[in-house]
């Protein structure tokens, strides 16, 4: 499958410190006082790109959040007083941050579920011996290889108001249009996701398959389970680690949404339709001059997604 | 493609089963049943199929649509007919396709750089060398793989654009994602592999760190060299958010910038708008599909897998 064999081995976190220290006599000390220098110097551009890429950002969304802050030209100043919590309280008392929340909880419950059913029937059929298969698994894996603005160009034709789907459908086009309709905006929005990502977990949950065990579903043939049983009994608690990963994937995924709101529904679709958390940051921090307020919502969305990750965790791994 | 007969191919025809998985111990559990068998075959082969169409039509819809003389909704205009290559002129009219292609070019070409040459001394001094902190510095790299990125693009914009001023400038484009950490993780697992033996021998003859890891790692890391640097080009070749907010100047926007401002406002400009708008799609798509066609068995499942557990 690869020459890769690493790749295989799960990390964990603890055996980077531990193991492969090398005996401690004359000339190997003298070496690895060498080799402490080397590794830190190898290691430094690195660690600086940690810090100003993600360790000073976050630290500093955290001090806007809790300052008024206004945008100045280079090279100009101007203060920033202390605020206190008065742009989280703007942020909970603003209608639209709650639709904008309120649409990402559609996004997964549309989005989960449909993930990992289709991801999974599809692994399933793939992970058998087929003809095809390569073809198969590139078909799949394209959507999300491919540039989210040049797909959301392609679904904005065939979604569109005269576009191809509903000259398809005919009379039973929806009205107002898909991406431009109230209800159907964000589910849309999770469909193309949907849609653009699978390929990405048909692949986790081919690995993953690698790992059932044959005699399993031996077993179960003996018991006289059919292939939908078995599927149930032995493929979907086999897989559960994936399931995990997807249901967390989605969640940043939600978390992340931008470009698709953004494009696909004109901006966040009608009255905030599709409205997303990190649209509005944007509009709200940069279009409108309020980076105070699009911290502090950045804070919030943070808190927000380690919550819903943790709950996640624990619901798809109960029973394990 | 023909779906549904069974294998009409090199192996012996026994019927149908002749298709079914080798393996000893799977044949003593299934009671032979050779109508069964058919038709799990059947449906998984309908299955696939149904799912392919899906997910290329969308692909196809956009060539053929980027390559008539007027693209519309109707269904006649998934039939290829008058085809003419106007569009691609028109697009190229209105957003100038050189200029952001050489812009999404120097972008991707810039993130791949940094990685490759950061990421892989990063990746070998986690995996072969001995330095304080090294822990710390592995954990911080799992954990900014949770990290949703796009959180950090507002405090990201203001120092990067206003106290930087790095706005519409390469290096800000870069910066964010300069370093794939998910490729530092690949290259570490990877030099994790290679025999400690093999570099003692080659300290103990007094070479330098940095000429093991030229002479002796990086060869012998080729594949994963080759998988980073196919995982990191998707990337950066495919942002929006942040070179959107970094570019204001079209001069210097990426094709998935100046794409993004055709879709949302340019398209009154051109005599064929959709078309336009699915050839400039087209342009943008082509070298990702044409890298993943060309290297496609380098992105296995596990590469993903452990770019995922990172």
């Amino acid at each position: 499958m690869t020459n890769l064999p690493s790749a295989v081995t799960a990390p964990r976190a603890g055996t980077a410190v531990a193991g492969g220290h090398a005996p401690a006599e004359g000339a190997a000390s003298r070496h690895r006082r060498l080799t402490t220098r080397t590794g830190a110097l190898f290691v430094t551009p690195y660690v600086l790109f940690l810090l100003v890429v993600f360790a000073i950002p976050m630290v500093y969304t955290l001090w806007i959040s809790v300052h008024r802050f206004y945008f100045t030209a280079p090279g100009t100043h101007a203060d920033s007083p202390w605020v206190g919590l008065s742009n989280y309280r703007d942020v909970f008392t603003d209608p639209v941050v709650g639709r904008a929340f309120l649409n990402i909880a559609v996004f997964l419950v549309i989005n989960v579920p449909l993930t990992v059913l289709l991801a999974l029937v599809l692994a399933a059929a793939l992970n058998a011996k087929i003809r095809f298969r390569a073809f198969f698994r590139a078909a799949y894996y394209l959507p999300y290889i491919t540039a989210s603005v040049a797909l959301v160009a392609v679904w904005q034709f065939l979604f569109g108001s005269d576009g191809f789907v509903n000259h398809l459908l005919g009379s039973h086009a929806p009205d107002p249009s898909w991406l431009v309709n109230s209800h159907l905006a964000m589910p849309m929005i999770a469909v193309f996701v949907t849609w653009k990502q699978l390929g990405f977990f048909v692949m986790l949950y081919l690995a993953a398959l690698q790992n059932v065990g044959k005699e399993l579903y031996e077993a179960a043939s003996v018991d006289g389970a059919g292939r939908i049983r078995q599927f149930f009994s032995v493929t979907v608690p086999g897989v559960r680690p994936a399931t995990t990963l997807v249901v967390i994937y989605a969640i940043i995924t939600g978390a992340n949404l931008f470009s698709e709101p953004y494009l696909l529904t004109g901006g966040g679709g009608p009255d905030h339709a599709s409205t997303s958390p990190v649209l509005l940051m944007y509009q709200k921090g940069i279009e409108q001059g309020h980076p105070d307020f699009a911290a502090a919502l950045g804070v919030v969305l943070v808190a927000f997604v380690l919550v819903i990750s943790l709950a996640a965790r624990k619901l798809t791994e109960r029973g394990n | 493609m023909s779906v549904s007969t069974p294998a009409p191919g090199s192996r012996t025809p026994v019927g149908p089963a002749a298709e079914a998985p080798s393996s000893g111990t799977r044949r003593t559990a299934t009671p032979p049943t050779g109508t069964h068998r058919t038709r799990g075959t059947v449906v998984k082969y309908a299955v696939l199929s149904l799912g392919a169409v899906a997910f290329l039509f969308p692909f196809y819809y956009m060539i053929v649509g980027s390559l008539r003389k007027t693209t519309t909704g109707d269904l006649s205009s998934a039939v290829p007919s008058g085809l003419t290559g106007g569009s691609y002129t028109a697009v190229n009219g209105a957003i100038s396709l050189g200029r952001s292609l050489l812009n999404s070019g120097i972008m991707t070409i810039g993130v791949l750089l940094c990685t490759l040459v950061f990421g892989v001394l990063a990746g070998y001094a986690l995996a072969q060398l001995q330095f304080r902190g090294r822990g710390t510095v592995f954990a911080s790299l799992l954990l900014v793989q949770m990290v949703p990125f796009q959180l950090l693009t507002l405090p990201l914009y203001v120092l990067v654009v206003r106290d930087y001023g790095l706005g519409d400038n390469y290096v800000g484009m870069i910066l964010p994602f300069a370093i794939n950490s998910t490729a530092v993780f690949l290259f570490r697992q990877f030099f994790l592999q290679l025999p400690q033996s093999l570099f003692e021998a080659a300290r103990l003859d007094g070479a330098g760190e940095l000429r093991i890891l030229w002479k002796i790692a990086l060869p012998m890391a080729r594949p994963a060299v080759l998988t980073a640097m196919l995982l990191t080009f998707i990337g950066p070749w495919n942002e929006f958010l942040w070179p959107f907010l970094v570019t204001k100047n079209a001069d210097m926007q990426p094709l998935a910038v100046s794409l993004a401002s055709f879709l949302s406002n340019l398209q009154g400009t051109v005599a064929n708008p959709t078309g336009a708008l699915l050839a400039g799609a087209c342009v943008l798509a082509a070298p990702a599909v044409a890298l993943f066609i060309v290297f496609q068995r380098h992105f296995t499942s596990t590469d993903i897998d452990s770019g995922v557990k990172g």
